[in-house]
């Protein structure tokens, strides 16, 4: 291709990828290193035991969602892919809606559900139990995050799942594999690229959610939620700014970790 | 050499769920040791058969399979100690070479030292001792319906069963591993039953072919008696290639549009012959030109023409010339039919 008409080809990408997220980029860069401690805000994030914390929690909420997700995802979507029957398709749709509900609105039905009034708290006192309320903890956190993980996920496996060989399961069972043995040494090694990007995105998703936090988080700190204390309530733009460029930082290093390991394209999203 | 096992068929019938009929009753005894080739055109149940036998399918009420005297009509496949070749192959993929064959030993919870041993020997029994540490996506179509048979055979499996193992290969590649498949089978004297629908392979393979057609069996028999003595127009004509001429007889004599056939012992109902191109030549100079017709198609073969030739029928006498001579399109060329070669179904 002659070197001009590449470099008119590459200009839409250039052009878009510079404006919208390499000058922000720079800038919020800089901002961060802009208060009081100077660059020194960026290791706040592990010096300060409240950062470091929030941290800690965002990372091991997205690691739970992540499994918890593609447990879920997998064993739904190979199941939808193989069975056909009435409402199947009603099925699929109704389990990809969370796509386009906004994460406030996800966090809501949370509450609507495991909240003070929730519906889990009245089948459980019209039992004569306890009231359990987890929407304002990790547990409701995680389970808002599953629930609008899910579509994303069972989509890539449904397609990963058609493309399996059904002769190579055959092949194992030909050799004696159980049931088990068939889904350890066929169906996972076959779902592995599928579900190693799945759960990149799921993670990376999870980390920066805002909506669902949002709504739930009043008694647990996430990296997100911080940020925007920092931004909105003690008005410390360069802390935040130094939060938000971790934040994207450990994000991506999700999804390089992800594309490192499966050899193949994980698409990039947060 | 391995445990031989006779398998037979008991009224096996097969209707999918959703009702279409896959197979209809059928009987079938397979000697042990014995190679059994299903032939015949996509949809003609030989599939099922294989997969009834492999236990991958359940035969409709009624019927039973039967693996020497043992009755594995409910076992699935997973206790029938069959070894399968597809024709995707169906290597793991996350395996390499090695560990492919040793799968089967791996599930038998055989030790590390035996497993070693048995893959050695498979490895050397198909000749691919370089290939074991490789991964799947580095071998050929060839290697890996190689690795495909060693990983079936290691398990000492009581039959072995092949679906279309060559038809995914280039032809050249096809020769070979059919010749390779044959010498292994007797070699190994194991019971084994082989789908295709290249018929050329079924009688270079087959110790006995069973030729199917819409769920039935058309016709069992060794490849010469069914080359020879076809029970059908429909096994005549999917084996081989058969010349047909349509007409009448008058006594001994059939007429039809390009001429006569005197035949004997012609049967004065006939309403149409058969003979094969072998059976079909350029009549000598001086000989009683009976048949007579145009060349439509002449393909060189290097040490032969294959002839077409325009008798006035629905499709053109097929027939197989020294290339000597040149023919032309449009040349009146006069045939003769070997008796012997005649035929009415």
């Amino acid at each position: 291709m002659p070197r001009r008409q590449f470099l008119l080809l590459l200009l839409p990408a250039a052009l878009f990828f510079s404006a919208f997220f390499l000058l922000p980029m720079a800038r919020l860069f800089f901002i961060g290193a802009s208060g009081e401690s100077g660059w020194l805000a960026y290791l706040a994030i592990v010096t300060d035991a409240n950062y470091f914390r929030a941290l800690w929690t965002t990372l091991a909420v997205a690691a739970v969602t992540t499994v918890l997700t593609l447990a879920i995802s997998s064993i739904a979507g190979v199941f939808l892919e193989r069975h056909r029957f009435p409402g199947r398709a009603a099925l699929v749709a109704a389990m990809t809606l969370p796509l386009a509900f906004p994460g406030v609105v996800v966090g809501f039905m949370v509450i609507m559900l495991a909240g003070r009034q929730g519906i889990i708290g009245e089948v459980f006192t019209m039992f004569g139990g306890e009231r359990p309320i987890f929407a304002y903890s990790l547990a409701g956190l995680c389970m808002g995050y599953v629930y609008f993980s899910i579509p994303r996920t069972i989509l890539t496996i449904m397609a990963a799942a058609e493309k399996l060989d059904p002769r190579l399961e055959e092949a194992a069972r030909s050799f004696g594999a159980t049931p088990w043995q068939v889904v350890r040494d066929v169906i996972l090694p076959g779902l592995r690229p599928a579900l190693i990007s799945a759960g990149a995105i799921c993670f990376a998703t999870a980390v920066g959610a805002f909506g669902t936090a949002f709504t739930l988080a009043t008694r647990i700190e996430v990296l997100p939620m911080v940020i925007y204390t920092e931004f909105t309530m003690s008005a410390n733009i360069a802390m935040a700014a130094a939060l938000s460029f971790s934040l994207g930082a450990v994000a991506w290093l999700a999804l390089a970790v992800a594309r490192s390991a499966s050899g193949s394209t994980v698409a990039a999203a947060g | 050499m391995m445990q031989a096992v006779p398998i037979s068929l008991e009224n096996c019938a097969k209707t999918f769920t959703d009702g279409t009929r896959a197979l209809e009753p059928v009987d079938l005894a397979i000697a042990a040791g014995e190679t059994l080739v299903l032939l015949g055109p996509s949809g003609c149940g030989k599939t099922t058969t294989l997969r009834l036998i492999a236990g991958l399918e359940q035969p409709d009420a009624g019927g039973r399979v039967l693996f020497g005297g043992e009755d594995v009509t409910a076992l699935p496949i997973e206790k029938r100690n069959v070894g399968m070749v597809f024709q995707s192959y169906a290597l793991f993929p996350n395996m390499s070479v090695a560990e492919n064959i040793a799968y089967g030993l791996r599930l038998r919870r055989q030790s590390a030292a035996e497993q070693r041993a048995r893959v050695g020997e498979m490895l050397a029994l198909m000749r691919i001792e370089r290939l074991a540490d490789r991964s799947i996506d580095q071998l050929s179509g060839g290697q890996r319906q190689r690795v495909a048979l060693a990983r079936a055979l290691a398990v000492r499996p009581r039959a072995l069963l092949l679906d279309e193992p060559l038809t995914a290969l280039d032809a050249k590649l096809r020769d070979t591993l059919r010749f390779e498949i044959d010498s292994l089978l007797r070699e190994l004297g194991i019971t084994a039953i082989y789908v295709t629908h290249d018929q050329a392979e079924a009688m270079a393979l087959g110790d006995r072919i069973v030729v199917m057609d819409h769920g039935r069996i058309a016709q069992v028999g060794a490849p010469r008696d069914i080359y020879q003595r076809p029970a059908s127009r429909y096994v005549a004509e999917f084996i081989g290639t058969m010349n047909r001429l349509s007409g009448h007889a008058e006594g001994e004599v059939f007429r039809c549009p390009g001429g006569y056939v005197a035949w004997p012992e012609l049967p004065a109902t006939a309403r149409e012959i058969l003979f094969r191109p072998e059976d079909t030549r350029i009549a000598a100079e001086g000989e009683a030109a009976s048949l007579r017709g145009t060349v439509s198609a002449a393909f060189f073969c290097g040490d032969h023409v294959r002839l077409f030739v325009d008798v006035g029928e629905e499709r053109p006498l097929v027939l197989e010339t020294p290339a000597r001579r040149e023919y032309r399109h449009g040349e009146t060329v006069a045939l003769a039919v070997e008796r012997h070669g005649l035929m009415v179904l």
